[in-house]
């Protein structure tokens, strides 16, 4: 299931039009996922505040988009591109990869909320299959 | 058993007395078919599904996606025994449809983003979060007979 030219072109275009709010969309997703996926908040025991509101929430969402951004521009070798985010990951955070799905999943529900006319089918193959390879890449040094 | 708040509930009942399941239910279908196209296996007796336009614009498709949401009405009626509720049709879904349980998820997955995409910012966290609870019991249920 590798990214295709067309894949590519869409993940693109849609990045053009939802990276302005990609603070928004960050910790939006990351608030839904850890109301939804409780198990998720292991990785923030050290956060005082889980809040949506919270600052470490919004900032942290921030972070996660930059990370997405850099996926994006990156797009033709995610696995080469990403590999200190991957080093990150593996090593400091150890996070397990599992979890990299249920984010994904989350982003997906936010482009859907905010922007429902152009999170069509066409788009949301082609950003499910750029998150999954992008989750591949952050997976690349684990072991 | 599993439990369910006041709030869980009343999320879960708000949502379906809202919902057109002609509207939801042929594009969940729809989004299913499109972005995980392996789960078009199923639907070989459909007709065209060569592409995204001959999938949206598919009859066949459109009933029944409003079949299968209307499937979900006997779970919202009966909250605290989804899993007696669906013995049968989880032995349905196995021993003479023979889908494999993961494609439960993957429509799941879509009809969150189409309810996501229909109420927007009123579909909170909260929200998604009992509405994927009731979904994963859904899944769970219909998977349950698989032997």
């Amino acid at each position: 299931m590798s990214l295709t030219a067309e894949d590519k072109a869409i993940v693109k275009a849609f990045w053009a039009k939802a990276s302005g709010r990609a603070e928004e969309v960050g910790s939006e997703a990351l608030s839904r996922m850890l109301a939804v996926y409780p198990q998720t908040k292991t990785y923030f025991s050290h956060w005082k505040d889980l809040s949506p509101k919270s600052a470490q929430v919004k900032k942290h969402g921030k972070t996660i988009m930059a990370g997405v951004g850099e996926g994006v521009a990156k797009i033709d070798n995610l696995n080469a591109g990403l590999l200190k985010l991957s080093e990150l990951h593996a090593f400091t955070l150890r996070v397990d990869p599992a979890n990299f799905k249920i984010l994904s999943l989350n982003i997906l529900v936010v482009f859907a909320v905010l922007l429902p006319a152009e999170f069509t089918p066409e788009v949301h193959v082609a950003l499910d299959k750029f998150l999954a390879a992008l989750s591949r890449a952050l997976s690349e040094r684990y072991r | 058993m599993v439990e369910w708040t006041e709030q869980e509930r009343s999320i879960i009942t708000g949502i379906f007395a809202n919902l057109s399941y002609e509207e939801i239910g042929p594009k969940a279908l729809v989004r299913c078919l499109i972005v995980y196209p392996w789960t078009q296996r199923y639907f070989s007796s459909f007709g065209n599904l060569y592409n995204a336009e001959a999938i949206r614009g598919n009859p066949n498709v459109a009933a029944h996606g409003i079949k299968v949401l209307h499937g979900l009405d006997r779970a919202v009626k009966n909250m605290d025994n989804i899993k007696a509720t669906y013995a049968e049709l989880s032995v349905l879904h196995s021993e003479k449809l023979h889908v494999d349980p993961d494609n439960f998820r993957l429509l799941a997955d879509c009809l969150t983003i189409e309810i996501a995409a229909k109420l927007g910012t009123a579909f909170t966290a909260d929200t998604q979060a009992a509405f994927q609870k009731f979904l994963a019991v859904v899944v769970s249920a219909l998977g349950r007979q698989y032997h």
